[in-house]
């Protein structure tokens, strides 16, 4: 079986690994790279636990071969925050208690993050369209989409 | 971090951040298969692809020739003799003469890589012997129904019932048939409910080690790890003492991660590959195969009622599957089912019963959701059916403290009464409904639960402290026993580290279930916290030359009280723990037992739906949940275990089962066919806490955990009914099966 | 697994023309390697199409239609103003396809090639009347869409054929498409029933309508009774009891874990009577 060499850039470090072709991203990250942050919840794309970003799209790292990030750039919750200084929204997630078993919380960060690139000022309901694809157990959601929305809110400079 | 106004305490009941949020939100938290270990392997599971089989055959000589693989296990390498229950766990672990469901573990493979290990698991033959089976709880107690155990019955079995009858269950009070002659309206009506899966996000995973001597340890997700290790030890034949198991963060539990599936498997396969620790991480289909999802229920109830809505009798018989072992919750089920009600005729029958699918595990108050289910569709149809209001028959016949409880015990002090009333004055309920959308009640109880617990605490040499509890924290119970600590001591909530230990430092704790962490690890913690000032009470007495009983600890401080007071300036807390070395070594406290005290609570849920009359398709307007905390800790994590508990049973109530072919197999076996609620399914869930403290508790708790779960499938079914006019009384209410139900009555 | 990433079609078309084990085209990798991560299908070799210069662009035809490359996401399709505006019920096909992650991998080519009958890309697709430009063995061919499925899991291409891209022809003027499904919950299922219509408008009147059904026979179904049954309409009540009738008509479907032959029948009449409506809005110049 042999290993496929691959170069890519994850939070903006240079890093190599050899990866099996039958390897996820989801994989490579977690086992070659030592970045467990991204949860693998299902496998199969239903459950958002794994989501990065690849060349800047949201993508589900299960869905994703680690041969595929050949020359490309990943971005995973382990680089979402600057240094000690926290991303709005872990903030706020913190802050809301938006999470509970905190499993599906790194690919929900990512999401949000994602989403509040493009869209500055989400209503309730694209927020619960655009994360429709992030389960979560635990909560039900309202304290999530309302962190997601504070954090918007402190994004635009706006009181929470 | 606003203090609420009308506790008179400094930190309980407010909302700091928990202790663990930053780990959380960071990516660093380690989860189950978060761990790796120098030298270790990976491994996989052979699953038998049939319902009911016998195992003819396992050759295993392919996948051990196989470069790289380094042990495979199957029955053989399990000790024998075992008998119930520590039986029943090793026959789930890994099939012995005969696979008993669909994802029954046959075999185990280690390889040096998770791919290799699959590929050898491939590589695996198994002959089966298929066997007819049998899956629905109506089939399973047909007499001629496939015999799946015989001898399985245990002795509360009369003799004469159907071969998959394993326990049988008969209590109540007063003359039913009597009190139903007493009523002005008597109905009886049957209910279904399928198996959920508790759905927690993280698949299980563990990375075990076990050497030749016998000595072993195990990292893995669980919400006990006591159990994992004598329940690994049992199935193994190990000695208890020589495994350490220490719990990951996990990732969801809801009662599923509180026994044993796969653990014991990777202990086996690392003691075969000479001692090199071994990972297990389950596949989503695996978790929805071969872990616990809940019994499915066939129930019966029946109830009188006078004009005026008292309930005069009232009779359950349930029926439930819990897989291919006994342990369906039909006792718990029965138990909770006439919870909220005062009846002076009662009487309730049960039957535990064996079908083709995996063992059934624990699922957040279980048994409760089902009964629930039932006796609530009928308090609502019936209240229809005289014309009254559906909480007032409720507030009517709602159970006080004093009451005789349905299932036996009397009620000490419990808040259904304050938590009726609180509904009732809720604004949701005077929101208007338009075309096609109704509006649904019910009510829900669970017991909460104590349990064996062990705690201990340090104060550390700069005054901060430290706590050790054995229940793994699952929804922020870190935070809530910080808050109690630190509001003991006197310090500030930072000032408090709680940490989950592994189970060579603390005695037997039971997993965090039963809404108990908050309770009882809570309860021990403050306990042990008392022992600790009393100490540092008794250095600052020693310093001051005064008798022990002359100082009280008040603001993180001891200070002389009684003749004494104003003596000598307070010494705080800071003061003693940086001299204990000199005055007599460490400080701390301990407290273990049966922590006494447990207060039941009740909610009530209010639900708004809106029906597609041309799909069938319900939607969820409006949710609203009250129920009693005793007292709210940290109420967001409070409001956090409300909304998470309801939800799930929108889920079960709408759109979550089990659904198996013709063939015994299961058939959705993945999130995408088992569906669970998504964000955009769902409203904000409103949550008011009624806080009728328990006086078991030094700050009032009930637990929260459970309750929450138990309304909302009724509710649901009385929303849809109000809408419609239909009376679902077969769960989940799919589009199909509502759309079926409105053309049948002329309506679709 | 050999992973291969040729760079033009014709490679790929010879790398799995030469192949002699299973062999899989990996555009999106939503399907493949959810079959593979299951272990239901472990290819021997895996041919990476999006190494192909081209595969990820949207560009107008000379005639004024579409071509789609079949790397194209499905969250690019939404991003493109002009395909929005021309074929606004073949967009929201496709972005009802999974997640907003699932978005950002899944294609129109992977959806149709997987050959599920419930593929939510696939009705829109085929009521537009997009045919797919096939790379073979023996060059360029194009085929229409709906002659692509042959069953669940099956395609009509022969091996060493892939698809390389996909084709919308010119929309016109007062033309209008929609696609609607049903599933149980909001988000992120299957298709139970699937339904798109494309039309054109002579004045108020249906001049011309092109019916696709998802989820309700083996393949996604080119239904001509019904486009016939609202042709020459202005989509009144009759027209639509007439659309119902031929749509339920057409509908052979199995009873699954995902519905029942009579919820999907019914639900198929349903769907095309609000589908059609907003279609014919959409062809009257509302927006998508």
């Amino acid at each position: 079986m042999s290993k496929i060499h691959v170069t890519t850039t994850v939070n903006g470090d240079q890093v190599e690994f050899l990866a099996d072709p039958r390897e996820s991203l989801l994989d490579c990250l977690r086992d070659r790279l030592g970045l467990t942050g991204s949860k693998e919840g299902c496998g199969t794309g239903d459950c958002g636990a794994c989501s990065v970003r690849l060349d800047g799209t949201l993508v589900c790292s299960c869905l994703v071969l680690g041969v595929e990030a050949e020359g490309k750039t990943v971005e995973t919750i382990e680089g979402m925050a600057n240094g000690n200084e926290l991303h709005p929204l872990q903030r706020k997630f913190v802050e809301h208690a938006a999470l509970q078993c905190g499993f599906c919380t790194p690919g929900i960060l990512v999401a949000a993050k994602a989403l509040l690139e493009q869209n500055d000022n989400p209503t309730e309901t694209e927020i619960r369209y655009w994360l429709a694809g992030n389960l979560c157990r635990c909560t039900g959601y309202d304290k999530i989409v309302r962190a997601v929305m504070d954090a918007a809110a402190e994004l635009r400079g706006e009181a929470a | 971090m606003a203090k609420d106004e009308f506790t008179e305490f400094k930190l309980v009941g407010t909302r700091p951040d928990r202790p663990d949020g930053l780990d959380k939100v960071t990516g660093r938290a380690r989860y189950g298969a978060d761990m790796s270990m120098p030298g270790m392997l990976w491994a996989a599971v052979v699953r038998s692809p049939h319902a009911h089989a016998r195992i003819l055959r396992i050759d295993t000589s392919k996948a051990e020739a196989l470069e790289g693989v380094k042990a495979v296990v199957t029955r053989a390498d399990f000790p024998e003799g075992l008998t119930g229950e520590e039986w029943n766990l090793q026959e789930n672990t890994i099939a012995g003469d005969k696979a008993l469901y669909d994802g029954h573990a046959v075999a185990a493979v280690a390889a040096t890589s998770a791919l290799l290990a699959q590929d050898a698991a491939r590589l695996i033959e198994v002959d089966y012997e298929v066997l007819p089976h049998v899956i629905d709880v109506d089939d399973a107690i047909k007499p001629d129904a496939p015999a799946i155990r015989p001898g399985a019955a245990d002795a509360t079995v009369p003799e004469g019932m159907p071969a998959n009858v394993v326990r049988y269950i008969d209590f109540g009070h007063g003359d039913v048939d009597a009190g139903f002659a007493e009523a002005d309206l008597v109905m009886e009506r049957s209910y279904k409910t399928e198996a959920t899966h508790q759905g927690y996000i993280e698949p299980h995973a563990c990375v075990g080690q076990l050497g030749a001597d016998g000595k072993g340890e195990m990292w893995v997700c669980t919400q006990g790890q006591w159990y994992i290790r004598k329940m690994c030890a049992d199935v193994l034949g190990l000695e208890t003492a020589q495994l350490r198991v220490t719990p990951s963060e996990i990732g969801g539990g809801f009662g599923g991660k509180t026994t044993i599936f796969m653990e014991p498997l990777s202990l086996a396969l690392s003691r075969k590959a000479g001692g090199r620790p071994v990972k297990l991480v389950m596949t989503r289909s695996e978790v929805l195969r071969a872990t616990g999802p809940t019994a499915s229920a066939s129930m019966d109830v029946k109830i009188g009622m006078t004009k005026d809505g008292t309930i005069t009798a009232a009779r359950a018989e349930f029926r439930m599957q819990g897989g291919a072992f006994p342990g369906a919750p039909v006792d718990m089920a029965l138990y909770c089912a006439f919870a909220p009600y005062k009846l002076k005729n009662v009487h309730h029958i049960g039957y535990d019963v064996l079908a083709n699918r995996p063992k059934c595990a624990a699922y957040r108050a279980p048994g409760s959701p089902m009964g629930a289910f039932a006796v609530e569709s009928l308090v609502d149809e019936m209240s229809r059916e005289l014309g009254l209001d559906p909480l007032d028959v409720r507030l009517t016949n709602g159970v006080r403290e004093g009451d005789r409880a349905s299932y036996g015990p009397t009620f000490g002090s419990i808040g259904l009464i304050e938590t009726l009333e609180a509904t009732k004055a809720h604004p949701n309920l005077l929101v208007p409904l338009g075309p096609n959308q109704g509006r649904g009640i019910a009510a829900g109880y669970w017991f909460n639960h104590s349990g064996e617990t062990s705690v201990s605490m340090a104060i550390s040499e700069d005054g901060s402290a430290q706590v050790s509890v054995g229940t793994p924290d699952i929804g922020g119970s870190r935070a809530s026993i910080a808050l109690m600590v630190a509001e003991t001591l006197g310090i500030p909530y930072e000032d408090v580290r709680v940490n989950v230990v592994e189970t060579g430092s603390l005695g037997v704790n039971e997993p965090t279930h039963g809404s108990r962490a908050t309770f009882a690890s809570g309860k021990a913690a403050v306990v042990a916290t008392g022992q600790a000032i009393k100490e540092m009470c008794r250095r600052a007495a020693a310093e001051w030359g005064i008798d022990e009983d002359a100082v009280e600890w008040v603001n993180g401080a001891a200070q002389p009280a009684g003749p004494n007071a104003g003596k000598f300036p307070p010494l705080t807390i800071r003061e003693i723990a940086g001299k204990m070395g000199e005055t007599g070594g460490p400080i701390s406290g301990h407290h273990e037992g049966l922590p006494e005290g447990v207060g039941a609570s009740f909610g009530c849920h209010v639900v708004d739906v809106e029906v597609d009359p041309e799909t069938g398709h319900t939607t969820i307007l409006r949710y609203l949940v009250v129920q009693d905390a005793g007292r709210a800790i940290h109420p967001s994590y409070v409001e956090g275990q409300y909304q998470g508990g309801a939800v799930q049973g929108i889920g079960w109530a709408l759109n979550e089962e089990y659904i198996y072919g013709e063939d015994g197999r299961l058939q959705n076996a993945i999130f995408l066919d088992y569906r669970v609620p998504v964000a955009s399914d769902l409203p904000m869930i409103d949550t008011v806490i009624v806080e009728v403290p328990n006086p078991g508790h030094p700050f009032g708790v009930r637990g929260v955990g459970e309750t929450g779960i138990t309304p909302p499938l009724p509710a649901i079914a009385n929303a849809i009914q109000d809408a419609t006019g239909l009376r679902m009384t077969h769960l989940p209410m799919t589009p199909p099966k509502v759309l079926a139900a409105l053309k049948a009555a002329g309506r679709g | 697994m050999r992973y291969h990433t040729p760079s033009t079609f014709e490679d790929a078309a010879r790398l799995a023309a030469e192949a002699s084990g299973i062999t899989r085209f990996l555009a999106g990798g939503t399907d493949v390697l959810v079959q593979m991560r299951a272990g239901a299908v472990i290819p021997d070799d895996l041919i990476d199409l999006k190494k192909i210069p081209g595969v990820s662009e949207i560009a107008q035809t000379e005639e004024g239609g579409w071509r789609i490359g079949i790397a194209v996401p499905g969250a690019r399709l939404g991003a493109h103003a002009g395909l929005c505006a021309d074929w606004p019920g073949v967009v929201e096909g496709m972005e009802l396809v999974g997640s907003t992650q699932v978005q950002g991998r899944a294609t129109l080519t992977g959806n149709l090639c997987n050959g599920s009958p419930a593929a939510d890309s696939v009705p829109g697709l085929v009521a537009a009347g997009a045919t797919v430009e096939i790379s073979g063995p023996s060059g360029l061919r194009s085929a229409p869409v709906e002659d692509i499925p042959a069953g669940p899991g099956k395609t009509t291409l022969q091996p060493g054929e892939v698809i390389s891209a996909i084709l919308l022809p010119p929309r016109g003027t007062a033309g209008g498409d929609a696609y609607q499904r049903f599933i149980p919950r909001t988000e992120m299922d299957i298709a139970v029933v699937g339904c798109a219509i494309s039309l054109t408008l002579d004045g108020n009147s249906i001049a011309s309508a092109r019916v696709a059904l998802g989820a309700v026979a083996p393949t996604v179904l080119l239904v001509p009774e019904a486009a016939a049954a609202i042709t020459g309409t202005t989509l009144d009540d009759d027209a639509l009891a007439a659309l119902t009738t031929a749509v339920e008509a057409a509908c052979t479907p199995i009873s699954d874990k995902r519905g029942t032959a009579e919820f999907r029948t019914e639900v198929a009449g349903v769907l095309a009577r609000r589908v059609a409506k907003i279609a014919y809005a959409r062809a009257k110049g509302a927006e998508a």
